[in-house]
């Protein structure tokens, strides 16, 4: 700027100065002009350079004066003479008449223009930037309510009346000085500040009985502390023996009360003692080792004091290391043995809620448990005669046994009889089936068969003994295929007499080969058995005050065929192996087939009756990767289709919108409902509350530089709500 | 959101503070006596009744979340735990109690009889416990309508009759002049569905027929799926079809291919269709599978009778096997086994969880069969002939038995739900509410695909199409969008950006994330020891407080 303003002056003054000169000869050109011009020939005159002309050529220059340079000083030489020229400039002109700098030219347009943008940019950036928080915030935010400053409509809290309201005439302002001077509550006068405090103070007695109680505890405190720091310093082993000793002792009493009283502390106690006692185990420290041990034994001979030492040393071990019986332990062993003894019950329970209480099983359960130990040998006891066995049962243990092994060696013979017979039949037509699947059928078959003649035996004795007495629908049922119905029968059948029956604990002992026995038996039919568990599952007979005369009538439809008739009739008979087979079937279908894509004769001979390797079977055999678990895997009487519900996928969402990460963040804020159906009207508000509100016809105006200001002094988003 | 609780607060506190003045002047009246609220900031819920109305876990923030994601969790939980405790707040505006039978001292409650209690209550209700006598036409089937105001009869040898069963005022008395085997009320009391011997028909409430519905042949048994407007029929072709009753569309035909379907029930939780069968199973069938969803095998037995809890959590099944099972449908595991000297032939459960059952002609309510071992009925009620219908009234202590004599309303204190929701299914609604009933019902139908086993399956995401579209995505761009960046230093200037520098970032980051995963593993096992710790002190408790059964002989 200065250098402008510099090169402006310059140029005035050069001009000046050929004014001064220069006046005659302008107007003497100008006169000839006008003579020339009256010629009527208008001839345009082309100036010359010395002069000062509108036009002007730019090639009639004249070479006067070339070659010589002007200088500064020649400029400003006249500078002295004219008084015109103030001192500030002369000052300046002799200044730059020193300096020898030329002065560099003033840069291009646009690249003036460029600087002046980015300096105006930046400017306006930082301005900008100011409102980045506020703007972020209102982003955020889950609700914008405008106009921003809007008096909160309705009724307003007297407290905030109070305080806008401000004492403003002289009186008032005296009045509130002396109210505050004096400590008076100005808002709400509910309690002077010395009134809480005086309030809050105790009465002197009260204080006088704190002091002295804190007193005497810090007297108690400092005693005891005393004597710790006198019996820590006493150096005597042998007070400390019989200190530890006598500690001990009173720790035993204390625990036997605990044991009583606090239960669980001291089974904490007994588990320190037990850590104790493994220390003592790990480390060798009482075992009369070490170094001390050693020097005593070599003594030992000689001096009585030495072996009394040693004695004492494994005495400690001895205490140490014995096992603790104390009445709680002893409470857990027979809890212990309890829950050993009584598993079939609470195997038999499934929720725990009966569990409770033994006795309410009644006979029931325990006859049904009984029964699946001695598989069969209830059935021929049962043809034996119950109620004679237990009757003789209290007489004298040894002949039930007696009987019961009888019952159990003939038991064994009908049934290798049966097995034999059974195996002739079967043996064939085993052999030609490799499928796995079929063979777990056919063993299933070949059970239910095989029970199938035990029940009829079971059936031919329970017939002959005289205490039957059954329904006639309960003979319809009696066509007994599988092991299930026999059980389930049996349980029918003496449901009623056996109520008044002890249970009596089977011998586990007794028949251990049987059981081995039944344990492979158990291996290979495994599923039937839990099947047959969840389906003969303990049932409680209710006892209806009112017999129902009218025999129901099941179905009096005339429509029902004959077919189809004896087939509801005997539909119970294979339920559960039918629906075994239906199961095995849904299963297989799930599994992946194993693909095959060897090619006989590449790489090896081919040609009729040759096998393909066994290298090239493997290589060439796909299996697939097994599926996921089936569902009903853990659920023997239930089957669940895999299959994918298709119609509701359309309507489900299938890729994670913009912000989640994972399904279970997604699915979590979806679950819960919006609807009025499921919340109240203020949860509803709440939850569908619109991101911008305004207010109808009032004037949105934007932010005021003030709003960041009071933003900035708040420290909070004023509109943000 | 901070708003909102601000508001709250302001609200509580304006609350507040228009109870102090008075409190002020009583003190000021009485003296220096400092009356401090006793009572300080809303009244507090208690803490099983808020858990009542729980709807799920909570979700954690994960710790380097895009904050848009953790702002939407924020905010989700603050709402749903709102709702949740508005819930539990206004739930005490539900204040009517369901009652039950007491009797003496050595007297069992089944064997008090119905015209006693009749005698005992009020007039209203006394009421209640009607005969009607119809011995004419054959043993009736017995559906109540929603709202419980409507009774529908239907006789064996064609009788169907409608009837205003609390004003006594006969509806509509017709015969159709053919067998009918099932009656059913569709979504109002303006239309219902009659199973004849052939074909399907619908009737309004003045007896006109309004539809013949021929794809609908030799139906034995209906249920009517009042959200979806879906009628379910089974019929002894052994097939089951879904009928939508505000279009009048066939939703599904499925063949179940296991004969004679004569046991239906549905369950109101999910809309499954229950059916039982010969063979002793129990099949659950949805309209949008062709194949059954669940097969149980309940009964040695063929199943006579089946019937779903209103929360959908029991089941109770009956079969010829003489026995009477209940099930965790939820988990298809059996809970209890009860033996019925003579089996019963019908079942139906109450809204409140009573189980009625008959036997012959000899009705039996059971209380609570799902928790504690019954052993005896808690009422028992003989009728004239054999039952061929049960239902228990919905919103009214009332059981309907249809039997071969006519109908008998028995009077079952604490049965049905004391608490009705208005805008749901109103007792007391007016034509026009039930027109504007009707209009909402429709709109907020429920579409037959969304009936699943799990009704909240709708609200996940398809997991299935979700990775099949992610591996697709994965494969065009060349990497995983989801996974989690790796880390890249970034360039810093002034030679901080050392190679030892980047490492010793790097690492520190590495770590952190290590730090998370051991802080998370920590958590869960201690959790973990907590929950065991917790379940150890149980078993404790309860076995140093359950007395042995050999501790009777000890003294």
């Amino acid at each position: 700027c200065e250098e402008q303003e510099l090169n402006e002056a310059d140029e005035n003054i050069t001009s000046e100065e050929e004014e001064y000169g220069c006046e005659d000869d302008r107007k003497r050109q100008k006169l000839l002009e006008a003579i020339s011009a009256l010629g009527g020939k208008r001839k345009k005159r082309l100036g010359e350079r010395s002069e000062a002309a509108v036009q002007m050529s730019e090639f009639t220059v004249n070479a006067e004066g070339e070659g010589d340079k002007i200088d500064l000083s020649d400029l400003i030489g006249t500078m002295d003479k004219t008084p015109a020229i103030s001192a500030k400039t002369k000052n300046r002109l002799r200044k730059l008449q020193k300096s020898k700098k030329t002065i560099e030219c003033p840069l291009s347009k646009q690249e003036t223009e460029r600087i002046q943008r980015d300096v105006a940019f930046q400017k306006a950036a930082t301005e900008v930037s100011r409102w980045d928080g506020i703007i972020k915030q209102n982003q955020r935010a889950e609700q914008l309510v405008f106009p921003v400053n809007q008096e909160p409509s309705g009724p307003k809290p007297m407290e905030r009346v109070v305080t806008s309201w401000k004492a403003q005439t002289p009186l008032e302002q005296e009045i509130f000085a002396l109210l505050s001077a004096n400590k008076q509550p100005i808002t709400d006068p509910i309690l002077t500040p010395t009134e809480t405090a005086s309030l809050k103070a105790m009465s002197l007695e009260e204080a006088k009985i704190r002091r002295a109680e804190l007193q005497k505890a810090r007297a108690l405190q400092s005693y005891y502390e005393a004597k710790a720091r006198r019996e820590r310093k006493i150096k005597s082993k042998k007070y400390h023996k019989v200190h530890n000793k006598d500690k001990r002792k009173v720790f035993l009493k204390q625990f036997d009360e605990m044991v009583k009283t606090d239960p669980a502390a001291a089974l904490e106690e007994l588990n320190k003692m037990e850590l104790a006692r493994m220390q003592e185990r790990m480390s060798l420290k009482h075992q009369n080792s070490g170094k001390w041990a050693k020097s005593k034994a070599v003594m030992a001979k000689y001096d009585e004091g030495a072996r009394k030492a040693m004695q004492q040393q494994l005495e400690v071990n001895k205490e140490l290391t014995q096992k603790l019986i104390t009445s709680l332990n002893n409470e857990e062993e027979e809890e212990g043995v309890d829950v050993e003894v009584m598993p079939d019950f609470v195997n038999d329970a499934e929720q725990g809620l009966d569990s409770s209480n033994p006795w309410m099983r009644g006979k029931l359960s325990e006859d049904h448990t009984e029964k699946e130990i001695s598989d069969i040998v209830d059935l021929s006891a049962e043809g034996a005669g119950v109620a004679e066995n237990t009757a003789e049962e209290e007489e004298d243990t040894e002949k039930v046994e007696e009987t019961e092994e009888e019952a159990l060696l003939r038991e064994f013979d009908s049934r290798r009889k049966l097995r034999q017979a059974q195996e002739a039949d079967v043996v064939p037509s085993a052999a030609e089936e490799l499928d796995a699947s079929d063979k777990e059928a056919e063993e299933l078959t070949e059970f239910t068969s095989l029970f199938r003649g035990i029940a009829e035996q079971a059936e031919a004795a329970a017939d002959a003994s005289p205490s039957d007495t059954k329904t006639q629908l309960d003979e319809g049922l009696m066509r007994i295929k599988t092991l299930e119905d026999v059980e389930l029968l049996s349980q029918e059948e003496s449901a009623p007499e056996i109520a008044s029956v002890q249970p009596q604990p089977s011998p586990a002992t007794e028949n251990l080969p049987h059981a081995t026995q039944q344990g492979g038996k158990n291996r290979k039919r495994k599923r039937g058995i839990e099947l047959k568990e969840v389906l003969t599952k303990e049932t409680k007979v209710i006892q209806v005050p009112l017999a129902p005369t009218v025999e129901d009538k099941e179905d009096s439809d005339e429509n029902l065929d004959q077919r189809g008739l004896i087939k509801e009739a005997f539909a119970g008979d294979d339920v559960i192996s039918d629906f075994l087979r239906d199961k095995r079937k849904q299963e297989d279908a799930g599994k992946p087939k194993v693909v095959d894509l060897t090619l006989p004769g590449w790489g090896e001979w081919g040609g009729m009756g040759l096998k393909v390797s066994r290298n090239k079977r493997r290589r060439f055999r796909i299996k697939t990767a097994p599926p996921p678990p089936r569902k009903d895997e853990r659920l023997p009487s239930v089957i669940i289709s895999e299959r994918k519900n298709s119609s509701i996928s359309l309507h489900q969402v299938n890729s994670l919108p913009f912000p989640f990460e994972n399904h279970s963040q997604f699915e979590s804020i979806i679950c819960s409902p919006v609807g009025r159906t499921w919340n109240t009207e203020r949860t509803v508000k709440r939850v569908t509350k619109p991101k911008v509100v305004t207010r109808l016809g009032a004037i949105i105006e934007p932010m005021a530089r003030e709003e960041l200001m009071r933003d900035k002094n708040h420290g909070s988003a004023g509109n943000a709500k | 959101n901070k708003g909102d609780k601000d508001g709250e607060r302001s609200e509580e506190a304006l609350q507040h503070k228009e109870q102090k003045p008075q409190k002020t002047r009583k003190r000021t009246r009485e003296g220096d006596e400092i009356k401090l609220d006793p009572f300080p900031g809303p009244a507090p819920i208690p803490e099983d009744r808020v858990q009542k109305f729980k709807r799920k876990e909570k979700t954690k923030t994960p710790h380097h979340a895009h904050y848009k994601l953790r702002d939407m969790i924020v905010r989700s939980e603050e709402a749903s735990e709102m709702a949740q405790k508005q819930a539990a707040r206004f739930d005490i505006l539900l204040p009517e109690d369901a009652g039950f039978l007491e009797g003496d001292e050595d007297e069992d409650t089944c064997t008090i009889s119905q015209e006693d209690i009749a005698l005992d209550v009020d007039i209203t209700s006394g009421a209640k416990y009607f005969n009607l006598k119809l011995s004419q036409f054959g043993p009736y089937r017995v559906d109540y309508s929603k709202t419980g105001r409507h009774l529908l009869l239907g006789g064996r040898r064609g009788h169907v009759a409608c009837i205003d069963w609390q004003s006594k005022q006969l509806m509509c008395e017709i015969n159709v002049m053919e067998s009918v085997n099932d009656v059913k009320w569709l979504h109002s009391e303006a239309m219902y569905a009659v199973a004849q011997k052939k074909w399907l028909h619908i009737y309004d409430s003045n007896g006109i027929e309004l539809h013949c519905i021929r794809k609908f042949n030799d139906v034995l048994r209906m249920q009517f799926l009042p959200y979806h407007f879906l009628l379910a029929t089974a019929s002894a072709t052994s097939f089951l079809q879904y009928l939508d009753v505000s279009v009048g569309k066939e939703v599904a035909a499925i063949c179940t291919k296991t004969g004679r379907l004569d046991v239906m029930c549905q369950n109101p939780y999910n809309a499954i269709i229950h059916l039982g069968h010969p063979n002793g199973t129990v099949t659950l069938w949805s309209p949008n599978q062709k194949e059954a969803l669940v097969k149980m095998l309940c009964h040695q037995g063929g199943v006579r009778s089946v019937t779903v809890d209103k929360t959908g959590t029991y089941m109770v099944t009956s079969g010829m096997d003489k026995k009477l099972k209940v099930y965790d449908i939820r988990a298809f595991k059996p809970l209890k086994s009860y033996f019925l000297p003579a089996g019963a032939s019908c079942l139906s459960l109450s809204q409140r969880g009573l189980l009625s059952a008959a036997t012959g002609d000899v009705v039996q309510v059971y209380r609570d069969v799902w928790n504690t071992p019954v052993s005896k009925p808690y009422m028992a009620h003989r009728v004239r002939g054999t039952v061929w219908g049960l239902h228990f009234c919905p919103f009214e202590d009332v059981l309907g038995v249809g039997h071969g004599e006519g109908f008998t309303s028995m009077l079952v204190p604490g049965a049905g739900e004391p608490n009705f929701d208005g805008l749901d299914a109103n007792p007391y609604r007016s034509a026009k509410q039930r027109q504007e009933w009707e209009v909402k019902a429709l709109l907020e139908k429920i579409q037959p695909e969304l009936i699943s086993l799990d009704p909240s399956e709708l609200g996940q995401v398809d997991q299935a199409t979700f990775e099949q579209r992610h591996q697709d995505r994965v494969q065009a761009l060349g990497f995983d969008p989801l996974a989690r960046q790796k880390f890249v230093p970034k360039f810093k200037k002034k030679g901080r950006s050392s190679a030892g520098g980047v490492e010793r970032r790097k690492k520190q980051v590495a770590h952190e994330d290590q730090r998370e995963i051991i802080r998370k593993t920590v958590e869960d096992k201690m959790k973990m020891d907590k929950e065991r710790k917790e379940r150890e002190e149980k078993k404790k408790a309860m076995l140093t407080s359950q007395r042995s059964a050999l501790d009777r002989f000890k003294i």
